[in-house]
């Protein structure tokens, strides 16, 4: 046997040849080495076969329940377009939860977002704003934050819970302070009429919603920051030892948890027209609920950018479903709760499955 | 009972050369030890039971590519304190896990007062009165002493704990222990080391014991402490208990033990000794190979070889003080000692994983800022101990394990260029011969052997020029062994700087060109390996201080 080392650089002139391509070719196995079961168990469908099936199930008891107001192409956009902040939320948090972290402060960072943004909008600027304006400043504030908490939580180090528990407060608080607890109605109506309109039928808010998944996805599966995410929360101890830096890496983590409630505040205050430090209740349990759903483990380490879209999918649709039906909210949110927890203990089934092969 | 034994024997070349220890020692297989046997030396002062306490019949324990314990066999009597006596690695760990229910034998079967037993959990065990007390620690920082001691079984009536009677039960437990100062109030994260020990015999004290196994108790005490609990071991043999004692001092085992199980590789090698078995002959039983390993040839590093790693005066107070060595292109220094002795702590602090308190590490006459990232930048690669907890992404597949180190070379504007990372990380673990050859397969599936391959290909793809192995072989399956061994080997040859850590002597030995030995903190040796051999080293870990 005879070894060399690789002299530095080697592979930054290496040639990919047909035949790696072909082996590494997108996604695709080498060869079907353990036949149709496996290639079609680790296909994105095949590895969320439970969650497609709840979906599937939640679809038709709509179209049983509510037949005619259910499949119809405005309802079909009333979902997506009711998915879509949670949904935005939510690709920040698989990034975070894969990374071994947990952010509870999007709901309130969201409200900062959209009180800050047009603050600007209707004070500072008044009669002279553009939408884009309003478009960066809650993008720019909403991964201020986030560097917040990252540094905290990075190089504090302080627990992820207790520090964005911490920033939940305190962003809240000064959305409190800046809007003087009043909803600020934003005037350009430009802003509105582009987040609220459609391209090609398809709502605005959606396609954002798209484009921010698909980014995801590809950061996720296709770039050195999501191979690195998975390796900081799969095993910090041997992510450091590999040399990774484990804390630069968790910091922008949290930034890039910020972009996406900066994001979401855009499409929030635009459908409401407005800012206000209430605007983002709630919204970190459900972006947590639709990422656990989704099949991302708590402890870090493993999870999907489409087991999240389908998560989303699944409350927006039982959402919609019960509000067809004319089930009130409480009923819902009951709903909402079993299904987490028969979610978890399904994919708690099937994680052991797989570990025992 | 099937035996799945002799491929070892039968395969081995030359079958242990070394073994020349009298044949009443070699008691290998269970029914020549299964009939009592003679039983020469002093018997205790217990009540003398026909059938022993404990009698445990081939147990075997597989992990995932190891076979922990292969057919050992182990019997303890009421009022005796048996030692258990074996290298690192040997299996006595696991041997006192099973017995005291924390895992479950594969095979074999457990008497316990001459009825079978399943000792399934924790719980199970302390129920037939079996206690143990650890080597790691296992007590909850944050309680109290008394809240320690009766954990599980805590005193109560009507759902209320009875903490006044808890107390009392406790100080009572301290104060048989020669322990008064302890206070039952105190919380344990205050205490030292060695008072959590005695904390930890009390808590196996508190329940109705017939059996304790003592885990090393004696590495944490001083002196006194050491004398304090041989009295202890003392009153609990008048008392009908009976002790497993695990200890690697043989002074010690001399002095209170009344006999002597020896375990080598998951295998019982000598059962029922009796304690004044001459240390030489106890040495060879706990080295003698049933199978030899094969070492690679030693090219010999040419003279005129650059130093390529230079460690001087490095210091982590508690840990190790000055210490110093260098290692030139294409050499293999090994650090041999004792766990515990410091040697993984200065490889993870020459890594920069651990924060030197003085000293210089340079490679190719650089300075080395003390961090990881700096470590890595300037060619050092580590194999750390824990593979799994350290070393590996296990949920992740091997290719990814092995780019990991390396990912910016194949990323154009951080996008992953995955064929040509597949390809390259293929390349080095068909080089390195990594078994399935598939580097789609998810690391956790691999054999300990292969797993240890993938951290190695790892560096061997970064292109370092020092590397760092802390237990190369732990966990690998003895087969398996000679192939990391010509890998290490082969490393070296192409020009590395190579330096092992290992528990076991002859693997040390047998792999470098030249070891330092550690004892405590301290290099106590620095040679030629071929300068000293196995017994050797044991005799300067097992005086300790003395040399």
């Amino acid at each position: 046997m005879s070894i060399t080392p690789t002299p530095p650089g080697r592979g930054d002139t290496a040639t990919v040849t047909a035949e790696e391509v072909a082996a590494g070719g997108i996604g695709s196995p080498p060869e079907p080495r353990q036949g149709a079961r496996r290639s079609f168990l680790s296909s994105p469908v095949g590895r969320h076969v439970g969650l497609v099936i709840a979906l599937v199930v939640l679809v038709v008891i709509g179209m049983v329940t509510a037949g005619d107001r259910f499949a119809t192409g405005s309802n079909l956009r009333t979902v997506l377009t009711l998915a879509v902040v949670t949904g935005v939320l939510s690709i920040g948090m698989t990034f975070v939860i894969i990374g071994g972290g947990i952010d509870l402060s999007v709901g309130s960072l969201v409200a900062l977002c959209t009180v800050w943004s047009t603050t600007v909008a209707t004070q500072e600027m008044a009669g002279k704003s553009t939408w884009w304006l309003i478009v960066l400043v809650a993008v720019l504030v909403g991964m201020g934050s986030g560097l917040v908490n990252g540094i905290f939580i990075a190089y504090g180090p302080i627990v992820p819970f207790i520090m964005t528990l911490a920033t939940m407060a305190a962003a809240k608080g000064l959305a409190e302070v800046i809007s003087q607890k009043k909803t600020q109605v934003i005037r350009d109506t430009g802003y509105r009429d582009f987040f609220t309109g459609s391209v090609l039928g398809i709502p605005t808010q959606v396609i954002v919603f798209v484009l921010v998944a698909a980014v995801g996805w590809i950061a996720l599966n296709r770039t050195t920051f999501g191979r690195r995410t998975y390796a900081v929360g799969g095993n910090p101890e041997a992510a450091r030892l590999a040399g990774i830096d484990v804390r630069r890496h968790t910091m922008l983590l949290y930034v890039l948890m910020g972009l996406c409630c900066g994001i979401a505040a855009v499409l929030i205050s635009a459908r409401t027209n407005s800012g206000s430090s209430n605007l983002g209740l709630g919204y970190e349990l459900d972006s947590i609920a639709a990422v656990v759903i989704g099949g991302t483990l708590l402890t870090g380490g493993r999870g999907t950018i489409v087991g999240t879209i389908i998560g989303v999918l699944i409350f927006s649709v039982l959402n919609n479903v019960f509000t067809l039906n004319n089930l009130d909210t409480s009923t819902q949110a009951i709903a909402r709760g079993a299904i987490i927890v028969i979610a978890v203990l399904l994919q708690q089934r099937a994680a052991r499955t797989e570990l025992r092969r | 009972m099937s035996h799945p034994v002799e491929p070892r024997d039968g395969t081995a070349g030359e079958p242990a050369g070394r073994t020349a220890g009298g044949p009443q020692l070699r008691k290998q297989s269970p029914v020549d030890t299964a009939t009592g046997g003679p039983e020469p030396s002093t018997a205790p002062a217990g009540e003398q039971s026909l059938r022993p306490l404990l009698d445990m019949r081939g147990i075997v324990k597989v992990f995932p590519g190891v076979r922990a314990l292969d057919g050992v066999d182990l019997e303890v009597r009421a009022g005796e304190v048996h030692c258990l006596l074996g290298q690192n690695g040997a299996g006595k760990s696991t041997l006192i896990k099973v017995l005291a229910g924390a895992h479950r034998p594969d095979e074999g079967e457990i008497r316990w007062q001459g009825e079978p037993v399943v000792l399934a959990t924790p719980l199970a065990a302390v129920r037939h009165g079996i206690a143990t007390i650890y080597q790691e620690l296992d007590l909850v920082d944050g309680l109290s002493v008394a809240e320690n001691i009766f954990l599980g079984h805590e005193l109560s009536t009507g759902g209320f704990s009875q903490r006044q009677s808890m107390r009392r039960r406790t100080r009572e437990l301290l104060n048989r222990l020669g322990h008064p100062e302890i206070r039952p109030s105190d919380e344990v994260r205050t205490l030292s080391a060695a008072q959590k020990q005695i904390v930890s015999m009390a808590r196996a004290l508190s329940h109705d014991v017939q059996l304790i196994i003592m885990d090393e108790p004696s590495a944490v005490l001083d002196p006194d402490g050491v004398e304090n609990l041989f009295r202890l071991v003392g009153e609990l043999r008048r008392d009908g208990v009976a002790v497993v004692y695990i200890s690697h001092r043989l002074d010690e085992i001399r002095r209170i033990g009344d006999r002597i199980t020896v375990l080598k590789d998951g295998r019982t090698v000598g059962t029922n000794l009796p304690a004044d078995t001459p240390t030489r002959d106890l040495i060879e039983l706990m080295t003698g190979r049933s199978i030899t390993y094969v070492f690679p040839e030693r090219p010999g590093v040419p003279s005129d070889a650059a130093d390529v790693l230079t460690v001087d005066g490095l210091t982590r107070r508690g840990e190790f003080a000055d210490i110093g060595f260098r290692v030139r292109a294409g050499e293999i220094v090994g650090l041999a000692g004792l766990v515990g002795a410091g040697r993984s702590e200065v490889l993870e602090t020459v890594y920069g994983a651990r924060r030197a308190d003085a000293g210089t590490v340079t490679v190719d006459g650089k300075p080395v800022h003390r961090s990881v990232n700096a470590a890595v930048a300037a060619g050092i690669g580590l194999c750390p101990e824990e593979r799994k907890a350290q070393g590996l992404l296990l949920m992740e597949p091997v290719y990814q394990n092995v780019s990991v180190s390396s990912m910016r070379r194949f990323a154009v504007g951080g996008f992953l260029r995955r064929g040509a990372e597949r390809a390259a990380a293929q390349e080095r673990t068909r080089e390195l011969e990594v078994r399935p050859d598939d580097v789609d397969r998810v690391v956790r599936t691999l054999s300990g052997g292969n797993q240890q391959k993938v951290v190695l290909a790892r560096w061997l793809l970064k292109g370092c020029r020092v590397l760092l192995l802390d237990e190369p072989t732990r966990g690998v399956d003895v087969g398996a062994r000679a192939e990391i061994y010509s890998v290490i080997r082969s490393l070296a040859d192409s020009g590395l700087a190579v330096v092992v850590v290992s528990s076991e002597i002859e693997e040390v030995l047998g792999l470098s060109d030249r070891v330092l030995v550690m004892t405590e903190g301290r290099v106590v040796y620095s040679g030629d390996a071929a300068g000293i051999d196995e017994q050797g080293v044991l005799d300067l870990v097992m005086r300790g201080q003395a040399a």
